[in-house]
């Protein structure tokens, strides 16, 4: 499983964000060490990227919370939504956790199926 | 640099999404919060500071967005227009500060950023509405500290906090 961790230095919320990543993945039995960390610091890298606001979180390619449509690639802090539905600078860790336990079953079916 | 407690408070006159300006009262115990449309933290904290906005009526609350809108749309002044009437009005104006002359007068570092000014014109408090902007239990306590404080005649503590938030995005 490849877990890409994206940040931008003017947001805050990164060391938050990581740590709550890194929580889940030890509570799930996985190793944080694993995480593949980028910083982005130019609007030219956030488009590279397909980088919609800090931090990002991918897991297999997938970012853990959909980016609305039409939001532009740009150094900027990311509005996600908790499962209240408040606004927050960091991802719901419920989120991040059916995040990564989806991922994970996925490489497992795909093992049964070869 | 950020005004120092006990400072005097910068003067502004500034349009609210209607078009209506609004000043720094001299008379009345204030409540500066510079704040945005597109920051998590000042959305996170949004609804703390129009519930304190409602909970002490005697106080003149201002809302500032000081960003740039060009790098940032969603903070431009029909945006904050829209947002107003989306969530049905205010209990506090939201105004457009497009020179970003009040926020550099303040010292505004991020969104939000708090300021409580006194009937005096002084700067009584200055930093983050609360210790934690997940958790809405704290309904802007560190801002109601320094409200309850500053009309009682006392000083504010906490004074002054580190502000939690998106810098303001200044123009280039």
């Amino acid at each position: 499983m490849r877990i890409e961790f994206l940040w931008w230095e003017g947001c805050p919320s990164h060391p938050e964000a990581l740590a709550d990543l890194e929580s889940v993945l030890r509570a799930e039995g996985l190793d944080p060490g694993t995480v593949e960390r980028r910083e982005v610091t130019t609007d030219a890298q956030a488009v590279h990227e397909r980088f919609p606001g800090s931090p990002t979180i991918r897991i297999d390619g997938e970012d853990i919370q959909s980016a609305p449509n039409g939001e532009p690639f740009s150094l900027t802090c990311r509005v996600y939504r908790l499962r209240d539905g408040r606004p927050s600078p960091v991802p719901d860790p419920d989120d991040v956790r059916d995040a990564v336990r989806r991922a994970r079953d996925a490489v497992r079916q795909a093992k049964e199926e070869r | 640099m950020t005004l120092a407690i006990g400072d005097e408070a910068p003067d502004f006159t500034l349009p609210d999404t209607s078009g209506d300006d609004h000043s720094l009262p001299r008379d009345e115990v204030a409540a500066v919060v510079f704040t945005c449309n597109h920051c998590p933290y000042a959305l996170a904290w949004h609804d703390r500071i129009v519930d304190a906005a409602r909970d002490y009526p005697d106080v003149r609350f201002f809302a500032i967005n000081p960003n740039d809108a060009e790098r940032y749309p969603n903070d431009s002044f029909e945006a904050m227009r829209e947002r107003v009437e989306r969530d049905g009005g205010w209990p506090l104006p939201y105004l457009h500060d497009e020179s970003q002359e009040v926020a550099r007068g303040y010292g505004a570092r991020t969104t939000p950023h708090v300021f409580v000014v006194d009937a005096d014109g002084r700067v009584r408090y200055a930093g983050a509405p609360d210790s934690d902007h997940r958790d809405p239990g704290q309904r802007a306590a560190w801002l109601r500290e320094a409200l309850d404080s500053v009309r009682a005649g006392r000083d504010p503590e906490p004074a002054e906090t580190e502000p939690v938030g998106c810098s303001v995005k200044w123009k280039r």
